[in-house]
């Protein structure tokens, strides 16, 4: 049945994508999650949701406006966070609803698009084209790159900021590149599971990981495999019981977490707790 | 080996809403040196380090091995600095090495910052090896401070004094030329104290490294260090340890205005 499945090409494509942005999302949602950044990606989805209607309304390719805009607002985001006294959830709060905003305008503004906007919000992998295929995976081997390159310095940034800037880590700089990073592997994602689900894909897989104990390149490496296992097994399920790919994708990433804490609880897995409410201090 | 100057603070004032932090201090520390600043909470001790490294806005000068300025970028990350709180979430997926190589600065920033101490007056004579041995430099900073057998535990399972000396051995793993240290005692058991201070000693003496340490122990200042400065925002003593300990007046009135701070806090905090 398996073979029968992937014989069609939408099939191939399907997975070949998918697999690239299960690695970019739970790649890049490791330092996402760390930094409490956990709904980035649900606002910047929201902002290319406007980004998208900006370019539907120009005529101009969709997603390259919605690259534009979610770039735009992720970098207001950032900035945001920094200079003013908005916490972090409430800025995310506020750039997501303005990029919604945006997006809800321009749509009702043009009497409602042709194109099929419910492919953004709740995905359309099945849907790829060779463009799209193509697209998805020339920005997943940069975005790859960089973060391999990058990931040491992005780890101690993640760790404390205050001392990557005494390391002579250019803070400021890997601050925006970060959010940059993270805006791009969104607007390269939502096509898979939609903007609606696209946290799930970059926080499930992390925290899951992270209920294993292991160090940074393990928890990487574990979170890629439970990602990259939900995608495929979740367009392969998704084919079989003709369902939503996206929302399959999600529970069977849902179901792993839920699995490993009651492994956790039983005491097969070492315990660790993952919602210790505050950081450590370490007074030294 | 001719005797330098690492730091020269002058005339150094910072203020928080227009009160002083630290009000007009100056003193300087010399290569070698071992430096126990001494004074009660809230004396502006970590506030005079924050602005020793440019965390802090201040007036005055600061010069490190002769620099201030433009040229600070490139000296300050070869300054180890183990501060008085690091926090981090508790489940952060790092091991004891993954944290260590965090402190190890690029081949380029060292290169930078020695070039630039050799180009002045204080004859710097550290000799620095690539960090294309990265490994090697982790194990030898984990083994000074005696954790190599920890290497591969998660941070969020250590005890305290085990987390304080990873710090210090990721402020140890780049060869800095000067280490600051804020209270690292402060919360450590008594043995984890001992040896922490075996770890100081060798570092200060067989490593030549200049040290400049905060701490309320005095007993410690009086075993360890070399050189004592003692504060209560300004500064009522900078010299030689003997000095400090020989003069009854000066210990007298570091203990009861440490004393009354502490009363004070304890009374705060029972409210």
């Amino acid at each position: 049945m398996i073979l029968e499945a992937l014989s069609y090409t939408f099939m191939q494509k399907a997975l070949v994508a998918g697999i690239a942005v299960g690695i970019i999302c739970s790649f890049m949602g490791t330092f996402l999650v760390l930094r409490r950044y956990s709904l980035f990606g649900d606002g910047i989805a929201h902002v290319a949701f406007g980004g998208i209607s900006v370019g539907l309304f120009l005529g101009i390719f969709p997603l390259w406006t919605a690259f534009v805009v979610s770039i735009i607002g992720g970098l207001g985001l950032q900035k945001l966070r920094q200079s003013t006294k908005i916490s972090g959830d409430a800025a995310v709060a506020v750039v997501l609803s303005s990029g919604f905003a945006v997006g809800v305008i321009l749509v009702s503004a043009s009497g409602g698009f042709s194109v099929d906007l419910f492919s953004f919000l709740f995905g359309s992998i099945l849907l790829i084209s060779n463009e799209d295929l193509i697209m998805i995976l020339a920005i997943s081997s940069g975005v790859i790159i960089t973060l391999v390159v990058l990931q040491k310095q992005f780890l101690h940034l993640t760790f404390n900021e205050e001392q990557a800037k005494l390391g002579g880590l250019k803070t400021t700089l890997l601050n925006y590149a970060f959010v940059i990073l993270a805006s791009i592997t969104v607007v390269t994602s939502f096509r898979l599971v939609g903007m609606l689900l696209i946290s799930a894909l970059v926080v499930i897989p992390n925290i899951t990981a992270m209920m294993f104990g292991k160090g940074f390149k393990k928890t990487v490496g574990i979170s890629l495999t439970i990602s990259v296992f939900s995608v495929i097994t979740g367009i392969l399920v998704s084919y079989y019981l003709n369902v939503a790919a996206s929302g399959t994708i999600v529970i069977i990433a849902v179901g792993i977490l839920v699995g490993t804490l009651i492994l956790k609880s039983t005491g097969v897995l070492r315990k660790v707790d993952i919602k210790t409410p505050s950081k450590i201090t370490h007074n030294s | 080996m001719s005797v330098t100057s690492v730091l020269d603070v002058k005339d150094l004032t910072i203020n928080y809403d227009n009160h002083p932090a630290v009000d007009n201090i100056s003193f300087d520390v010399k290569q070698g040196d071992c430096l126990g600043i001494v004074g009660p909470n809230g004396a502006g001790k970590t506030t005079l380090f924050r602005a020793i490294l440019g965390l802090q806005s201040y007036s005055g000068n600061i010069k490190l091995f002769g620099f201030e300025d433009s040229k600070y970028d490139s000296i300050i990350p070869l300054i180890g600095y183990v501060p008085q709180k690091v926090t981090f979430e508790p489940n952060f997926p790092a091991t004891v090495y993954d944290v260590v190589s965090m402190g190890l600065i690029s081949d380029k920033r060292v290169v930078q910052g020695v070039k630039l101490i050799q180009e002045c007056d204080c004859c710097w004579n550290r000799i620095y090896h690539s960090i294309k041995k990265k490994d090697d430099k982790i194990t030898q900073a984990l083994h000074t401070v005696g954790l190599e057998s920890l290497r591969n535990r998660r941070i969020g399972e250590l005890s305290g004094g085990e987390l304080q000396r990873v710090f210090i051995a990721k402020a140890l793993v780049k060869d800095p030329l000067l280490l600051i240290l804020d209270e690292p005692v402060a919360s450590v058991d008594v043995e984890s104290q001992t040896k922490f201070y075996n770890v100081i000693q060798r570092i200060n003496k067989e490593n030549n490294i200049t040290i400049i340490w905060s701490s309320h122990d005095l007993d410690a200042i009086s075993k360890y260090a070399n050189r004592v400065a003692c504060m209560n925002k300004k500064l009522f003593f900078h010299g030689a340890k003997e000095k400090f300990f020989s003069d009854k007046e000066l210990l007298k009135t570091y203990t009861e205005s440490s004393m009354q701070i502490h009363m004070h806090d304890h009374k705060h905090n029972m409210h």
